[in-house]
């Protein structure tokens, strides 16, 4: 890497840094309690996984330039610089070992943000130029056809057609003045299709006015998965601008959960102001529906069900009770995970970790903690509502011979309408 | 200073002073340097506000949630329980609460000498197990630095010489309760320049924290 590309790091990284960032780091006291929080640690057992170790270089950026002391110790060659051999080192640190799940925040005893820091010191990775290959494929996808899977507008029209066939509903496009935009992400539309279905039939039953954008469909965010708060804002302006095309007051998030954190929470802060419309996560708008008397459903499952919460969507997104309450609706043997809502363990493959082919060994290591939660309470069937924790579920239970299928919880939602006073 | 009554003077006088002085500004500065730094304006359209969560977490980050409890108990129940015994040893013993009185003029009841006494042993054991744990356990191993060695020697050493001077275990007395203020003042020096400004800036970290998190409606 060149002298510059350094710089443009170390500049980023100064960028970065703030209060809460200098708090965190002035309140470390090295107890360890961060590793016994982090899957990549607990199941690998190599201590280098230690979550504080990871944001390491935006600490020594932090140490050397913005505190007295450590200008004092940097003066007499006591502090560390950061290099360019010190960043490629730490790339597997903070993308191969970290989904930025947000477990280690819960659990530090001086309430340092873990997670928070990591998101940050991403961005200095990336400006400098220090990230795996498998997440600058899936930016340079996102930027170039909106899509990090390259997934195109033509592709999405087959599964329209597909689901119009099948539920004999007509799937909206471009409809301007409706009340919400759905948002979709590229593995839901490539693994899991059903969600397209299960969205058309929920909204026809319920009465919504919705559409799709042809301008904009992707949710997920590459950009800031990466940690590039350029790409990020540039995706999350396409979606804006869709949403002010078609004059909705109201974007749904699909399925996903960094896709949540992204348009939700990061969103308005990368493009540097509020958005005109709100934004809520799909199960947000079944839930609100099912409070509202909305959704008339008829028979439950009686499997037993247990959950996955998508750390997004609940640790860092604030969406757990409503989950459990469509749960009841629908299932009567549900059981929760013994660690759930705001402390339930990752699956392993979020932050860009399923995007980082190199990674695939340490995803599966990391997906042992979900698996040893999974056996405690054993159920029939796991139910989620992320797209990439629900293949990362998949491929998990098949890679360790498990015998549990995992569903999405729009749906089996979808499964249990009644439709013209019959079950759909 | 040469005999041990001037040593004690020494420390209760120009030692006392310089030490106060060095752990006042050094600690001001250390807030200053995190407040300047700032927070960009949050855009997105917060669940609640920021101060309640963030009080709250001031509050509750000090119990371990019971799935961390059970993946570290040695961490939580020795971190507790030395921190609680150092905190009885510096704040109920009578003649510190005393030299506070004289200080600040601000004061409380204090402890039986025997329970204080017994406290302290308690944290110079526990404390005894901390260092054991940071040499022994590999995440310890890996994340530990000079900060952590220095930190646990000045915070265990007016401890022990506390424990010395009370029973009088090195004579004549004036050098030992001079040896014991002493570094007491060492660790008052340290602090604004090691892991030890954690006694106050932890309470920023938890707010920041538990209003990050609190903002998006979850309790942290």
């Amino acid at each position: 890497m060149s002298q510059l590309s350094l710089e443009r790091g170390l500049a980023a990284f100064r960028q970065e840094l703030d209060a809460p960032a200098a708090a965190f780091f002035s309140s470390c006291v090295h107890c360890g309690l961060c590793a016994q929080a982090c899957p990549f640690y607990v199941e690998t057992g190599d201590p280098k996984y230690t979550p504080i170790l990871k944001p390491e270089p935006l600490r020594l950026v932090w140490e050397r330039e913005y505190t007295l002391w450590g200008r004092l110790k940097a003066l007499l060659g006591l502090s560390e610089h950061v290099t360019d051999e010190l960043l490629a080192r730490w790339e597997e640190l903070l993308y191969d070992s970290c989904t930025m799940c947000g477990r280690c925040s819960m659990v530090c005893p001086v309430g340092i943000d873990l997670q928070y820091l990591i998101r940050k010191t991403r961005e200095g990775m990336v400006a400098s130029g220090h990230v795996p290959e498998g997440l600058v494929g899936a930016a340079s996808r996102a930027v170039r056809t909106g899509s990090p899977m390259g997934l195109q507008w033509k592709t999405l029209q087959v599964q329209i057609t597909h689901v119009e066939k099948s539920t004999g509903l007509s799937v909206p496009i471009d409809r301007e003045g409706a009340d919400y935009m759905a948002l979709l992400s590229s593995m839901e539309v490539i693994n899991f299709p059903e969600y397209l279905g299960a969205i058309t039939k929920i909204f026809a039953h319920a009465g919504i006015s919705w559409t799709l954008s042809t301008d904009c469909f992707e949710a997920t965010n590459a950009g800031v998965q990466i940690g590039s708060k350029d790409i990020a804002a540039e995706l999350v302006q396409r979606v804006v601008d869709a949403a002010m095309k078609l004059g909705v007051k109201k974007v749904i998030s699909p399925e996903c959960g960094h896709a949540y954190t992204a348009i939700r929470w990061e969103g308005p802060n990368l493009i540097g102001r509020p958005y005109p419309f709100k934004v809520y996560h799909i199960i947000e708008v079944l839930e609100e529906l099912r409070g509202a008397g909305r959704l008339r459903t008829e028979g439950k499952e009686t499997d037993r069900l247990s959950m996955h919460d998508p750390c997004n969507l609940a640790r860092k997104g604030g969406v757990i009770q409503q989950q459990r309450n469509l749960m009841e609706l629908v299932s009567e043997n549900f059981v929760d995970l013994k660690e759930h809502g705001r402390y339930q363990w990752c699956c392993g493959a979020g932050g860009g970790v399923s995007s980082n082919e190199r990674a695939g060994e340490l995803r599966m290591a990391a997906f042992r903690r979900k698996k040893a939660q999974i056996e405690e309470v054993a159920p029939e069937r796991m139910v989620t509502m992320c797209a990439t924790c629900r293949t990362q579920l998949e491929e998990g239970i098949e890679e360790l011979n498990m015998d549990i299928p995992v569903v999405g919880l729009t749906e089996m939602i979808a499964d249990h309408l009644v439709e013209n006073g019959q079950p759909a | 200073m040469s005999d041990p009554m001037g040593f004690l003077l020494w420390t209760r006088g120009p030692m006392f002073v310089a030490a106060v002085s060095v752990f006042a500004l050094g600690m001001a500065l250390r807030l200053l340097e995190i407040f300047v730094l700032g927070r960009a304006p949050n855009y997105a359209e917060p669940r609640a506000g920021e101060w309640g969560p963030g009080l709250r977490t001031v509050l509750t980050r000090s119990l371990a949630d019971s799935g961390t409890f059970r993946h570290a108990p040695f961490n939580v129940l020795v971190g507790w329980i030395w921190h609680i015994g150092f905190l009885i040893a510096l704040l109920l013993f009578i003649p510190h609460i005393e030299l506070i009185k004289s200080v600040l003029g601000l004061h409380w009841p204090g402890l039986r000498n025997p329970a204080v006494d017994a406290a302290t042993v308690i944290t110079v054991v526990a404390l005894i197990a901390v260092l054991v744990h940071r040499l022994g356990h590999p995440v310890m191993q890996r994340i530990s630095t000079l900060d952590d060695y220095l930190a646990w020697t000045v915070t265990f050493l007016p401890l022990v010489t506390g424990y010395i001077a009370y029973h009088r275990l090195v004579n004549p007395y004036p050098l030992a309760l001079g040896m014991h203020i002493l570094t007491a003042e060492i660790f008052l020096i340290v602090l604004p320049f090691t892991k030890l400004t954690h006694i106050f800036t932890a309470f920023i970290a938890r707010w920041y924290n538990g209003a990050i998190f609190g903002r998006k409606g979850v309790e942290s």
